[in-house]
């Protein structure tokens, strides 16, 4: 018991984070018609691609005088990452283009 | 920029961190902002580029002030390195987005939340041997997340891409589980390690084994439970992602990503709703296996000439079309935007009754019918189309089965009874385009084949379609 609460307490401010932001994603997103279905999905997928923040990080604070697997590896998170986050954006953008209402 | 300001909580911080912190706050309220326009068809194209200048504001943010634990910026040349991976990546990026054909939208969807989750899975692999990292459980679970997001997506992507067919063993469901556990006591074993950074080693096989699982587990999973499967992995990309947020004690990635994984995780269950299961019903795998006794529904098949279906269409008040995958294989969205167009010009009224899990990604004919251009307007979702079934003149299912199967309503033995359906047989006249008498995914008999105001048009989707285009341009 005391170590749960001894837990809570030490990450009190990501729990609040966690509780709180999967709260405003429900909200958010509910009642989103099912035609936005694919490019809400799509839209969210893309900035899961916030990842490359992470990537970044680790890239940048790489030692760059000697290749290793670490900076090869990071290198490659990167390039992962944006294809997530440029092709998820540009596809979303696309879709949404063909929604576009008619006369 | 690099004058200390303050010591605060012993940790001393400058303005560049301070102005740091400050825009991944702005970049957190962006991803919000763009979630909630997106979720409205007027405003859905702003939040999208709402969301994008959250995520630029924070790469580039990150990339100036980023310092760390000694205080240290990026350099300069990493600095460059890292900009020209963006760039190449954001070029690839935007070439696949521009040059994939909208038909080919849910593979694609599958493999950027791919790539996002192979970044995650990276992350956490290096993240995993850097000394100074103390908050390990996170970094293996986003590790673990991450790779099975990756692997389940690709896997998810050579199904929807007709590369990889449906491989189903009963005992796979043993396999999976024993991985998992495998998962779970692997990654406790490595944690209770005096020196866990010292076993790295350790780690790869967790890397490997949780791709394993991520393949296994999507490949029994059929087409049409493919909407439930997309947007599950989906939302494990963004638990992943905001996972590797703690490691960086990171607030854009941690409320980016449960933002998505909250979103993920809601259209899941959506999904699963619109199908009567369960999500464990879904992930175990496949429909019962037939097994129910059906049958007694008898009657004959009534066909129907190409020129009374021309006639019956062409002399309705209102006609509704039912698409399914069947009409994104045929890729018929556009001769089926044609015959809409032809009848509309006859003064008939022409909608379509969109089933939420109608094809393989949640909203999939939404997408294929835009492509067409037909307006959205047009597109009524089944509560709303279901009300207007008894005004109905004629209704067309192009290419579906089981979402217009009466079972589901009236038949408690049947392995879909209780899942919403297009009530199909509530209009005055059915039309059935259909390649033969195959049964739908669920394997069953469909009783509305039989019912007595049914006729049955047989063939590829788009060849009949085209037969009626230009049977009614005639009349």
């Amino acid at each position: 018991m005391e170590d749960i609460l001894i837990y809570f307490y030490t990450y009190k401010e990501a729990i609040f984070i966690i509780v709180l932001s999967i709260y405003l994603g429900i909200e958010v997103i509910s009642n989103v018609p099912s035609v936005l279905h694919t490019p809400l999905m799509s839209g969210a997928n893309a900035i899961s691609g916030v990842i490359i923040i992470g990537g970044i990080i680790l890239v940048g604070h790489s030692d760059l005088s000697h290749f290793s697997f670490r900076l090869v590896t990071g290198i490659l998170a990167i390039l992962f990452a944006t294809l997530n986050v440029a092709g998820g954006f540009a596809v979303t953008d696309r879709m949404l283009e063909m929604f576009k209402k008619k006369k | 920029m690099d004058t200390i300001l303050t010591t605060y909580n012993g940790v001393e911080f400058t303005i560049g961190t301070a102005i740091l912190e400050f825009s991944y706050l702005l970049a957190a309220i962006l991803f919000v902002y763009g979630l909630k326009l997106l979720s409205r068809p007027e405003t859905a194209r702003k939040g999208n580029l709402w969301a994008a200048v959250g995520m630029v504001l924070a790469m580039i943010t990150t990339l100036l002030l980023h310092t760390d634990s000694s205080g240290s910026h990026i350099k300069m040349t990493n600095a460059i390195v890292i900009i020209l991976t963006v760039a190449v990546g954001s070029v690839l990026g935007l070439i696949i987005s521009k040059r994939v054909k909208m038909t080919a939208m849910p593979q694609l969807v599958s493999f950027f939340n791919a790539t996002g989750g192979l970044a995650s899975a990276l992350v956490g692999l290096l993240e995993f041997s850097n000394p100074g990292n103390e908050s390990l459980l996170v970094t293996l679970l986003g590790l673990i997340v991450g790779s099975v997001a990756f692997s389940g997506s690709m896997i998810a992507y050579g199904k929807l891409d007709g590369k990889i067919g449906n491989v189903s063993a009963g005992f796979m469901k043993y396999i999976n589980f024993l991985i998992l556990a495998g998962l779970v006591i692997l990654t406790v074993y490595i944690l209770m390690q005096p020196d866990p950074h010292a076993v790295s080693s350790l780690v790869y096989i967790l890397f490997a084994a949780a791709l394993i699982y991520g393949v296994l587990f999507v490949l029994p999973i059929g087409g049409a439970d493919m909407p439930v499967v997309i947007s599950l992995l989906n939302s494990l990309t963004g638990i992943a992602a905001a996972l590797a947020g703690f490691i960086y004690n990171n607030q854009a990635m941690i409320l980016g990503g449960i933002l998505v994984g909250a979103a993920g995780s809601i259209l899941t269950l959506l999904m699963c709703k619109a199908m009567n299961r369960s999500l464990m019903n879904v992930i175990l795998g496949g429909f019962g296996g037939g097994g129910t006794v059906q049958g007694d529904e008898g009657g004959t098949i009534k066909e129907i000439s190409v020129s009374d279906a021309s006639i019956l269409l062409a002399y309705s008040k209102k006609v509704v079309i039912v698409p399914g995958y069947g009409l994104a294989v045929a890729q018929a969205q556009h001769t089926v935007h044609e015959l809409e167009k032809i009848l509309e010009s006859k003064g008939v009224s022409v909608k379509y009754g969109i089933h939420p899990v109608a094809g393989r990604m949640p909203g999939h004919m939404n997408v294929l019918l835009a492509e067409a251009d037909v307006s959205y307007d047009k597109l009524v979702e089944m509560d709303e189309i279901n009300k207007e079934m008894e005004t109905t003149d004629v209704i067309i299912i192009v290419g579906a089965n089981d979402v217009v199967n009466p079972s589901a309503n009236d038949h408690p033995g049947s392995p879909i009874y209780g899942m919403p359906i297009i009530n199909a047989e509530k209009a005055k006249n059915v039309i059935v385009m259909k390649r033969g008498m195959g049964k739908g995914y669920a394997g069953i008999e469909n009783p509305l084949f039989f019912k007595d105001n049914t006729r049955m048009f047989f063939g590829n989707a788009k060849d009949s379609l085209q037969k009626l285009v230009n049977e009614v341009n005639t009349l």
